[in-house]
């Protein structure tokens, strides 16, 4: 199967299966996040991607047994190590007596939120969070540093008239799906609002809101062009964005730095302890959203962008 | 009968399945992954309410939002008129 | 309450097979996208309700209505994408015989 739009649709279905695996395990947050990721980002990026790189897959010039062998070899002995493992979901585990029982016999008195996945997330491990969302910050710079293309003013398609023309005769063609996209835009967006600020109590979180955000943005981008996304979406407010949503985290803790306690200690950010967790909490949520969004939009833009360029480039030099 | 709806949903998944993987032209295998969104939809609901835990609708909405915007964008991007740059440059 | 639910998830379970059993067996691309697009969105319906009169609460009840609600919008829509995207890209259907060769003298002269 050379055909890589293929594999990227194969992708997607193992992705779901993976979702459903998770949600058979009554793991709720982590199959929200990889529905939303895995399915729907990931793809998105991955056909973005393959415009640039061209659709059919070279033709290998080694022969793969070689490598076939280690690898079987390789999984094999993985396979025999883990066979001293203790066994999958015994009650028995080393980590069901220590770890789980703790947070879930504590984190209700210490933190209050019902949703102790977030809980554990942006209060007992809030400083891995806390790198995780660096991480996210470094790819989308990442990818500034490498994609993006000066544009020279005369590249820059500002003449209104022609992009309203470009629309008019795109508006026959996606017609019905422009109409059904502008009813959904809106529910798309105020859903990840609602994902975002129900993670307390519910599934969800920052980086599912993020993630829906964003694709929100891109089917926006998709049927309506990228001249006109440019015109509605600044650029340079959304890589602002990027780095407000990392700041406003690391604010947070500074803040209980500056109070006399730990780095990122969210009882002191209000007279009860509960509630200063709840603020601390939701602050953090927000930036995390926010960064995710901003990079999930630099990243497509630049990709999708610099199709774009050359397309226009070369329709004008033929 | 909730259990006899979900084993039916299984049922139809590994059917869509297996015209992905044979599914001769590029248009098949589409449609197999938009058939098996929908019922993971589903699934998804009816094991939310089997096991008592209705938090699971929330993933069935992202769910089906995200399949939408996914077959939207391979649908716009399968174009062949995107990908004849490389093969112009190949030859 | 429970029999009317089971009658509702039983009629949706089997448009579902018949929907499954179409992509499998229909001879082309645009048939078999006939078969999914019909019964996917009738099926749906039909087991949304049948959740919905097993009477959850408030909230689970407005979720499942917005569920059936967008599924409305989307399936007939992403059919729609689909179809015309396929026959943009020059998927010619499966004709019958006779209008075969009526389309080739068609195009020919």
């Amino acid at each position: 199967m050379k055909d890589l739009l293929s594999v990227i649709m194969l992708l997607g279905i193992y992705s779901l299966l993976s979702a459903c695996f998770f949600v058979a395990m009554d793991a709720v947050d982590v199959a929200f996040t990889e529905a939303a990721v895995g399915a729907g980002i990931s793809t998105l990026l991955m056909l973005v991607a393959i415009t640039m790189t061209g659709r059919e897959e070279n033709p290998s010039r080694h022969k793969p047994a070689l490598a076939l062998i280690v690898v079987t070899i390789t999984g094999s002995l993985l396979i025999y190590g883990t066979l001293d493992m203790p066994y999958f979901g015994l009650a028995q585990d080393p980590v069901h007596l220590h770890v789980a029982p703790r947070y879930v016999n504590d984190s209700m008195q210490e933190i209050g939120v019902p949703n102790i996945v977030t809980s554990v997330l942006a209060s007992y491990r809030a400083f891995d969070t806390f790198g995780e969302v660096v991480v996210i910050f470094t790819a989308g710079m990442g990818v500034l540093a490498l994609l993006s293309v000066v544009r020279r003013p005369k590249d820059i398609v500002i003449d209104s008239s022609k992009i309203d023309s470009f629309n008019k005769c795109m508006h026959e063609e996606h017609l019905i799906l422009r109409i059904v996209a502008k009813m959904l835009i809106p529910f798309i967006l105020l859903f990840a609002l609602y994902v975002q600020f129900h993670g307390d109590y519910g599934p969800g979180g920052g980086f599912q809101a993020g993630v829906i955000f964003a694709a929100a943005i891109i089917l926006y981008t998709m049927l309506f062009g990228m001249n006109t996304a440019r015109r509605v979406i600044n650029q340079s407010a959304t890589q602002l964005f990027a780095a407000i949503g990392v700041l406003l985290y690391g604010s947070v803790g500074v803040i209980s730095l500056l109070e006399g306690k730990n780095f990122l200690d969210y009882r002191v950010l209000s007279t009860d302890p509960l509630a200063g967790q709840h603020l601390g909490i939701l602050l953090i949520e927000l930036g995390v959203g926010i960064t995710v969004t901003a990079v999930m939009v630099i990243i497509f833009f630049n990709f999708a962008g610099r199709g774009n360029d050359q397309q226009n480039k070369e329709n004008s030099d033929s | 009968m909730l259990i006899a709806a979900t084993i039916a949903i299984l049922v139809v998944m590994i059917m869509a399945m297996i015209r992905a993987f044979i599914g001769p032209t590029l248009y098949d295998r589409i449609l197999a992954v938009n058939m098996f969104g929908t019922k993971t939809v589903l699934l998804i609901s009816l094991l939310g309410f089997l096991m008592g835990r209705p938090e699971f609708l929330d993933i069935a909405i992202v769910y089906a939002l995200i399949n939408f915007i996914s077959v939207i964008g391979v649908l716009h991007y399968s174009d062949s008129s995107i990908f004849k740059r490389s093969d112009q440059q190949k030859k | 309450m429970d029999i009317s639910s089971s009658v509702f998830l039983l009629i949706g379970s089997f448009l579902y097979i018949s929907g499954g059993v179409g992509i499998l067996r229909f001879p082309d691309f645009y048939t078999r996208m006939h078969a999914v697009g019909v019964t996917e969105t009738l099926a749906t319906a039909m087991i949304l309700i049948g959740l919905m009169l097993l009477n959850p609460e408030g909230l689970v009840l407005i979720k499942l209505i917005i569920i059936l609600i967008m599924t409305l919008f989307i399936s007939p829509t992403a059919s729609h994408a689909l179809a015309s995207s396929a026959m943009q890209n020059n998927l010619i259907p499966k004709l019958d015989k006779n209008e075969v060769n009526e389309k080739e003298t068609s195009s020919n002269s």
